[in-house]
């Protein structure tokens, strides 16, 4: 969180981290943070107004987001760009700010794509007419180039895929995120704050080890006050296609994502089951398995708010 | 601080971080299953869990909801055997409630993995098992950072096959290289899953890949790992309130058809780390 509150232990008269005062105040005598205080840049983020301009053009902004990795995060993220883009009135777009593990190329299909740079910006990568898709892995001179970034440049680098992108006007922006509740999670939330996200939406599997991690992840959406439009449980289930018969891989052993909405209080989308096929996905991106295909009743899938506007 | 944490770890006699590019692969259950592989071989074993973010390993060994203890040399890891062979340290023996969030940027992260590494009185150990979060950011390179003086004896990186995990995994070999971090060789978890109505085995997330990645990064292919739901109903097993000593892990997990397949690799490893 940005420092803009008193610590609790702080002097009797701090004057508050991020005020003009900060560090040079007489309260600030021998207080162990007066160094950083003093230094620290005051005032507002200067890109958060241009992030507020260039995110004006884009009705609905939906996170994705899971505290466990491997869930399906990209692939949830990627099945539901293609599904909202099946109506070519609708303008989406994917931005993947998993920096250090970016999948949305592959699973999109785009390996190998090149981000092109114009007078406003750079551009997107468009899958389809309708579908524009921003991601570190459109960057790396070669693929398996490892990203080996501390914080703040992660969090420099989400800027720079909010207000240099030329996501021109948008009905819906995916966001796909890493597994956690760090860096690139707060980073993403408060600089669309002013911008307002319309919520997220968390993905989960059945077992425990997972379930706990979402936990912690609805956690940090309340800590930072991001509404949750719902759960979704991916990989319940397994049916053999030799003999049709069910299994199950990752055991509900508490119940899964549907008793971990009916806990958290919020709604369960649904549950997707595992499904080989998932691999061949990466070579034809636009099939698609699990989710409504008609953009309204996706919309009506999410419980957003407004309606679409053509 | 390099001197120092030298002489704080100069009990441990082999250092193995398990990384992987990718998130939900099994680093944390690899990490669990070679630390009771181990034990069984008769070692003295801790695990040190720096996915501070995400911690599974207090589950993994049947651990949730305990605390870990300050004594005047510092913090007492959590054993997990009745025999105290394999103990264990994670940000999850820290929290209030296991649902807590920890919401922290880089530096805090990398604090707090130092305080682990200075701060927990490891005592005498064969092995230290590292489990880490996916990714190549601020936990990698301070673990590695600041082991470096310490000379550890290397990498496990666990993949599952399929080619968008490998894609991940290839980067963290990168990161290997580049940190000069030496790779012990390649896991390949969830590879295939045998139907328990008609023995088809179906190969989930495809098959192979982890394979063909080692050899083209010149590196060892430790083996296979099946999918089995029985690993996690023993987890749970392990975690409910009313465990006995019949569901400590370790003696379900040794009677466990998994067992007998990690038991070769945990063979290559400790083949590795000792020659």
């Amino acid at each position: 969180m940005a420092v803009n509150e008193k610590p609790e232990n702080a002097p009797e008269h701090c004057p508050g981290p991020s005020t003009e005062q900060a560090g040079k105040a007489s309260a600030c005598q021998g207080c162990p943070n007066q160094n950083i205080c003093a230094t620290a840049p005051k005032g507002p983020d200067p890109a958060l107004p241009l992030i507020k301009e260039r995110m004006s053009s884009v009705k609905h902004k939906i996170l994705i987001l899971s505290g466990k990795g491997g869930v399906g995060k990209s692939t949830f993220t990627s099945q539901l760009g293609f599904a909202f883009s099946n109506d070519e009135n609708i303008q989406v777009g994917v931005m993947d700010i998993d920096v250090c593990g970016p999948s949305i190329p592959k699973i999109m299909g785009l390996d190998g794509e090149q981000i092109h740079q114009s007078l406003s910006g750079w551009s997107p990568v468009y899958v389809q007419d309708n579908l524009g898709v921003m991601s570190i892995g459109f960057m790396l001179s070669n693929p398996d180039d490892a990203v080996i970034w501390r914080g703040p440049k992660k969090n420099g680098l989400i800027k720079q895929f909010l207000k240099d992108v030329d996501w021109g006007d948008l009905d819906y922006m995916l966001i796909d995120t890493p597994p956690g509740t760090s860096d690139e999670h707060l980073s993403i939330t408060q600089c669309l704050k002013e911008s307002g996200i319309d919520g997220a939406i968390i993905i989960t599997t059945p077992q425990e080890v997972a379930i706990q991690d979402v936990r912690r992840e609805i956690d940090f959406c309340r800590k930072v006050k991001l509404p949750i439009l719902g759960i979704v449980e991916n990989m319940s289930g397994f049916v053999c296609p030799n003999c049709k018969g069910e299994s199950i891989i990752f055991a509900p052993t508490t119940g899964g994502g549907k008793k971990l909405a009916e806990d958290e209080k919020v709604p369960f989308l649904g549950s997707i089951p595992l499904d080989p096929r998932i691999d061949k996905l990466t070579k034809s991106p636009q099939d698609k398995y699990f989710l409504p295909s008609s953009p309204e009743s996706l919309h009506n899938f999410l419980g957003l708010q407004t309606s679409i506007k053509h | 601080m390099a001197d120092t944490l030298a002489t704080h770890l100069a009990g441990i006699k082999h250092i193995i971080i398990v990384l992987s590019g990718k998130g939900g692969v099994g680093k944390s259950s690899i990490t669990t299953q070679l630390a009771l592989c181990l034990v069984q071989g008769g070692n003295k074993v801790g695990i040190l869990d720096i996915d501070l973010t995400g911690p599974s390993i207090p589950h993994m060994l049947g651990l949730d909801g305990k605390q870990v203890h300050q004594a005047s040399s510092g913090w007492v890891p959590v054993f997990a055997d009745e025999n105290q062979n394999l103990c264990c340290m994670s940000i999850g023996f820290l929290l209030q409630s296991k649902n807590d969030s920890v919401v922290w940027r880089g530096p805090k992260k990398n604090a707090m993995i130092k305080q682990f590494l200075t701060d927990v009185c490891w005592g005498e150990l064969d092995y230290l098992i590292i489990d880490t979060p996916p990714g190549t950011s601020d936990e990698h390179i301070s673990i590695a950072e600041y082991l470096k003086d310490i000379n550890p004896d290397g990498a496990v990186i666990v993949t599952t096959p399929q080619s968008v995990a490998l894609a991940d995994v290839r980067k963290e070999l990168n990161f290997c290289k580049k940190v000069k971090l030496p790779i012990l060789g390649v896991i390949e978890n969830m590879s295939g899953y045998v139907c328990p109505h008609c023995e088809e085995c179906t190969n989930l997330f495809s098959t192979g890949g982890g394979e063909a990645m080692a050899q083209e990064f010149g590196v060892e292919f430790l083996g296979r790992v099946p999918i089995d739901p029985s690993l996690t109903i023993m987890i749970e097993k392990s975690n409910d309130d009313n465990a006995t000593l019949e569901n400590e892990l370790i003696k379900m997990y040794t009677e466990s058809n998994l067992y007998k397949v990690f038991n070769k690799i945990t063979d290559k490893i400790v083949a590795k780390v000792t020659t």
